[in-house]
């Protein structure tokens, strides 16, 4: 198959097999998303990767729905579903499969092992991800303050994130962001 | 963020729900649970099965999300099929599925359709841009909370294949796949290696 003619089915392969190798949640996933969708695919200039990375912070729900946001912006409502399904729906029927097993054959070791191995590695990812998106986002010396101070008073406090990115939005409504 | 439990759940820690949620119910849980969730539904997952409905114990729920967490993909999706089928099987699982995934997507359709038709609107514009340097902020902050156990035991492995990996993907941005191809079987041999050592 052609996967340059019909861009919906290099969405859903594209997100399917990006599904399998996310260890760590939709945000390790980050700079693949950004190289597919920016470098690759040319489906988003930079900021509007960044724009995208917003606007799925700002609303409810899970992580992974920034996919949804990048699908239609290739193909609209179809491409948003399908988008979201192939990034959802592989991994599910891994870990329904694989929390079957689990309770059939109770108390394994592998469990622990596989755990120690990728929990380095997806901090790893993650900060990858917050390292490309700090690319994207930050081009202005403001911008980077505005970024380091938030990182600052997440690490330090149990604020609601949520208060900080509202505040972001504020500086970035008076212009002092750039 | 309200973190901790409310009194009710400790007066009554172990008085389990007995009956099982049906698919409406679950459907309609992990909705709730779901548009609750600004910047991660997990907060609000756990209070949900744990305190409020009673459908796990604290230690199942942790369990169960631990599995989730190790497993690829988005980490909440996975629990809520995982938690879903425990109860009604299949349909179970596509239930909870649903009820997480469905009213959010459509919510962002809606707000990409309105990006795609004013996205070049100059105070959205700025107004995006704060709100995504904000973002990141709060990502990093994140990393660096999960890396504190690792600085705190000192353990230089973990560290280093934490290394390798945000140089590799962040740095000189390799494809994913080819890194984990690579990485997962190393940090598995390490992991066993340590352990033997650990045992001998």
């Amino acid at each position: 198959m052609n996967s340059d003619g019909n861009p919906i089915w290099t969405l859903a392969w594209t997100f399917g097999l990006m599904s399998l190798f996310a260890v760590g949640g939709a945000n390790s996933a980050i700079p693949e998303m950004h190289r597919v969708a920016v470098d690759v695919h040319h489906w988003l200039s930079d900021p509007q990767f960044a724009d995208v990375f917003a606007i799925s912070q700002l609303s409810p729900g899970p992580n992974v729905l920034i996919v949804t946001l990048i699908g239609y912006a290739v193909a609209g409502v179809a491409g948003a579903l399908v988008a979201t399904l192939s990034m959802c729906v592989p991994t599910a029927i891994l870990a329904y499969g694989v929390s079957r097993v689990l309770t059939r054959s109770s108390h394994s070791r592998w469990p622990a092992i596989i755990q120690a191995a990728l929990v380095p590695l997806s901090i790893g990812l993650m900060g990858a991800s917050g390292l490309v998106l700090a690319l994207t986002s930050d081009r202005t010396w403001t911008a980077g303050l505005v970024t380091a101070a938030a990182a600052v008073v997440a690490f330090a406090t149990r604020l609601n994130p949520l208060w900080l990115l509202v505040a972001g939005g504020l500086l970035g409504f008076a212009g002092l962001i750039g | 963020m309200p973190s901790d439990s409310p009194p009710a759940a400790i007066a009554a820690p172990e008085s389990l729900s007995s009956t099982p949620p049906s698919l409406i119910v679950l459907f309609v849980a992990f909705a709730k649970m779901s548009l609750a969730g600004f910047g991660g539904v997990l907060v609000f997952a756990r209070r949900a099965i744990v305190d409020h409905h009673r459908w796990m114990s604290a230690d199942e729920f942790n369990e169960t999300f631990a599995l989730c967490h190790f497993l690829p993909g988005p980490n909440i999706v996975n629990l809520s099929v995982v938690f879903g089928s425990r109860f009604r099987g299949i349909a179970g699982g596509v239930a909870a599925f649903a009820g997480l995934v469905g009213p959010p997507v459509v919510i962002v359709t809606i707000l990409a359709a309105l990006y795609a038709r004013f996205g070049e609107v100059d105070a959205l514009r700025r107004i995006l841009a704060g709100v995504s340097c904000a973002a990141v902020g709060l990502l990093i902050a994140v990393v660096f909370r999960m890396m504190m156990p690792l600085i705190r035991r000192r353990d230089l492995v973990g560290l280093a294949v934490l290394a390798a990996v945000f140089v590799a993907i962040g740095v000189v941005r390799l494809p994913l796949a080819a890194v984990l191809l690579a990485a997962i079987p190393l940090s598995m041999a390490i992991a066993l290696a340590m352990r033997r050592r650990v045992a001998a």
